[in-house]
C-alpha cells in the first residue's frame, strides 16, 4: 500500500510539468474576413486527459476545436496530433457535434457505423463494432430505430457511440450536452468521467458551462475574446478521485467555479 | 390504419363519381356526359382495342420524356445545387422554361423539330423538367451544413458526401419535384397530341369531340388521369422502399 501511494505522488509531482502531450496548437490565428476569431493561440492537450475549452460566446472555442478537427484551416499557425501536423480530418480524431449531426434516414446502427462505413470496413464487421458501442452507451434494443424516434439525450448517445466506434485517439466534443435536458446532462457528465478513465483517450471538450467544465475536466483552459487568447489554465487536483457524487460539494470545486465566474463575468453583458 | 386509409380513398372516389353522375343528369352542359356513360365508353374502347392502340402511341413520348426529365433533371439539379457556376449557367433556362406559355411556343418547336416524336418528347420534357431541376437544386443547396461537416470529419470523400449525405438528405424534396414534374409531363404528353398531331389519346379526345361523342372524350381524359394517379402512387412506393427513414409520419400523429 505505501508503495502505491508513493508512486502516485511522484507521478503527480512530475506530472505538473511534463505530461505527455497528445495535441498541441501553436500560434493559431484565424480570420473570417475582417473578423479575427483567434489570435496567436497556443495550447497543449495532455494525453489521456480531458481538457475543456471554456469561455464566453464569441471567444473562438468552437473555431479552435474545428481547426483541431481539420474542418477549418487556420489562417496561420499549426496543429499537431501525436507529433503529426494536421492538414485535414484524420482517423486519429473523432468529432461529437452539438446538434448530434445524425443522418435522419439512417437507423441507429447505420449512424453509429457510419464512420467505419466511410473507411470501407465490411458491413458485418462494422455492424458488430457498432452494436458493441450501442450497448456501451446504453442504447441496446434501439439498433434499428431512426433518430426521430429518439429523445435528444438518446440521439447524443448515438453521436457519442459513432465517435467511439472509429476508435480515434482524440475525441473532440463541441458542446455535446448543451442540447439535452439538465438531468440527462448530469448523467452524461458522470458517464463522461467514467469514459475518460476507461478509454485512455484524449478528450477536448468545448462548453460554455463553468460547472460542467470544472466537473468533467482534468484541465480547464479559459479563453477570452477580443482578442481571443488563453487567459488561464486551471488544473483541479483534489476532488478528481473522490467519486462522482462528492465532486459538486467539494470546496475546491466550488472555489474554482467561483473564481472562473469572477474572471469571466465582465465579458458577459 | 391501412384499412382506414383505403376506406377513405374509396369513400372519396364514391363521392366524386356520384357528384359527376348527378352533374351529368342535371345536366350542367349538353357536352357533359354522366359518369356511367363515360365508363361505358371506356369499357367499349378497352374492349375493341382502341385504348390499347392509343396508349401504345401516347406512352412513347410520355415514357421517353419522363425518363429523360427524371434522370437528366435530377443530375442537372444536383449539379446546379452544388456549384454556383452551374447555378448561374442553368437556372435561368429552367426558370424561363417553367414560366413560358408552352402552348404558344409549340409552333416554334414544330418548325425546328417537325411533327414527329422529337417535338412531343420535347413538350413533355419542357413541362416536366424545370420543376424537377429546380426542386433538386434547392434541396441539394439546403443540405444541413452540420451533417456535411460530420461526413468530412469522419473522412468522407467529396463523392461520399454527395452520394451518402447530400442525395439522401435531398431525397424527400427530389421526390416531391418528381411527383410534380411527372404529373406535368402527363399534361405535356396530351398537350402535344392536341397541338402537334392528333395521335393516341389526344386523337380520341379530338376526334370524339368533333363528332360529339362526349362519353368517349371524357373516358379518354379519365383514363389518362387514372394512369397518372397510379404512376404517382408507384413513385411513392419506390420512395418508401429506397428511403425508409424519411417517413416521419405526420405532425399531428
Amino acid at each position: 500500500m505505501p508503495q502505491t501511494s508513493a508512486a502516485e505522488t511522484s507521478a503527480v509531482a512530475e506530472g505538473d510539468t511534463t505530461f505527455e502531450i497528445a495535441v498541441s496548437t501553436r500560434n493559431i490565428s484565424k480570420n473570417f474576413g475582417d473578423v479575427e476569431a483567434l489570435n496567436d493561440l497556443s495550447l497543449e492537450f495532455p494525453l489521456g486527459q480531458l481538457t475543456s475549452l471554456l469561455g464566453p460566446s464569441g471567444c473562438g472555442k468552437t473555431t479552435l476545436l474545428k481547426i483541431i478537427a481539420g474542418l477549418l484551416e487556420p489562417t496561420s499557425g499549426e496543429v499537431e496530433v501525436n507529433g503529426q501536423k494536421v492538414t485535414g480530418p484524420g482517423p486519429d480524431r473523432a468529432f461529437v457535434f452539438q446538434d448530434f449531426a445524425l443522418l435522419p434516414w439512417a437507423s441507429v446502427i447505420r449512424n453509429v457505423a457510419f464512420g467505419l462505413e466511410l473507411r470501407g470496413v465490411a458491413r458485418s464487421e462494422r455492424e458488430a463494432v457498432a452494436e458493441s458501442y450501442i450497448k456501451q452507451v446504453g442504447l441496446a434494443g434501439f439498433e434499428h430505430a431512426y433518430p426521430h424516434e429518439l429523445s435528444g439525450g438518446m440521439r447524443q448517445r448515438v453521436g457519442l457511440a459513432r465517435a467511439l466506434a472509429v476508435d480515434a485517439e482524440v475525441l473532440l466534443m463541441d458542446e455535446p450536452f448543451s442540447a439535452v435536458d439538465e438531468q440527462t446532462r448530469r448523467k452524461f457528465q458522470e458517464d463522461l468521467l467514467g469514459l475518460v478513465q476507461d478509454q485512455k483517450k484524449t478528450f477536448i471538450f468545448v462548453t460554455h458551462s463553468i460547472e460542467e467544465a470544472v466537473y468533467v475536466s482534468d484541465q480547464v483552459a479559459i479563453l477570452l475574446p477580443r482578442p481571443s487568447r488563453v487567459s488561464e489554465i486551471i488544473r483541479p487536483s483534489s476532488f478528481r478521485g473522490k467519486g462522482v457524487d462528492n465532486i459538486r460539494r467539494d470546496s475546491e470545486y466550488l472555489d474554482i467555479v467561483d473564481e472562473i465566474w469572477a474572471s469571466l463575468r465582465r465579458y458577459v453583458e | 390504419m391501412m384499412n382506414r386509409s383505403l376506406t377513405l380513398k374509396i369513400l372519396s372516389a364514391v363521392i366524386l363519381f356520384g357528384a359527376w353522375e348527378i352533374a351529368g343528369h342535371i345536366p350542367v352542359s349538353f357536352a357533359f356526359p354522366t359518369f356511367l356513360e363515360s365508363m361505358g365508353a371506356l369499357m367499349r374502347m378497352i374492349g375493341d382495342g382502341t385504348m390499347l392502340d392509343a396508349y401504345a402511341e401516347t406512352l412513347r413520348p410520355l415514357a421517353v420524356g419522363i425518363a429523360i426529365s427524371a434522370f437528366l433533371g435530377i443530375a442537372i439539379g444536383i449539379w446546379v445545387g452544388l456549384s454556383r457556376f452551374f447555378d448561374w449557367l442553368f437556372s435561368p433556362i429552367f426558370i424561363v422554361m417553367q414560366a413560358a406559355p408552352l402552348a404558344a411556343l409549340i409552333p416554334l418547336l414544330v418548325l425546328a423539330y417537325g411533327i414527329g416524336l422529337t417535338s412531343k418528347v420535347l413538350v413533355v420534357c419542357i413541362m416536366a423538367m424545370p420543376v424537377i431541376v429546380l426542386n433538386t437544386a434547392g434541396a441539394v443547396r439546403n443540405t444541413p451544413d452540420s451533417i456535411k461537416e460530420m461526413g468530412r470529419s469522419y473522412l468522407a470523400t467529396d463523392l461520399d458526401v454527395i452520394l451518402k449525405i447530400i442525395i439522401p438528405a435531398a431525397s424527400p424534396v427530389i421526390f416531391a419535384g418528381l411527383r410534380l414534374g411527372i404529373s406535368a409531363g402527363f399534361i405535356g404528353a396530351i398537350l402535344a397530341e392536341l397541338k402537334i398531331t392528333p395521335t393516341g389519346v389526344g386523337d380520341i379526345i379530338t376526334y370524339s369531340r368533333s363528332i360529339a361523342d362526349y362519353p368517349s372524350m371524357y373516358a379518354a381524359i379519365f383514363s389518362i388521369i387514372l394512369l397518372a394517379v397510379l404512376f404517382l402512387n408507384l413513385l411513392e412506393r419506390i420512395e418508401a422502399v429506397l428511403f425508409k427513414g424519411n417517413q416521419r409520419g405526420y405532425a399531428s400523429d
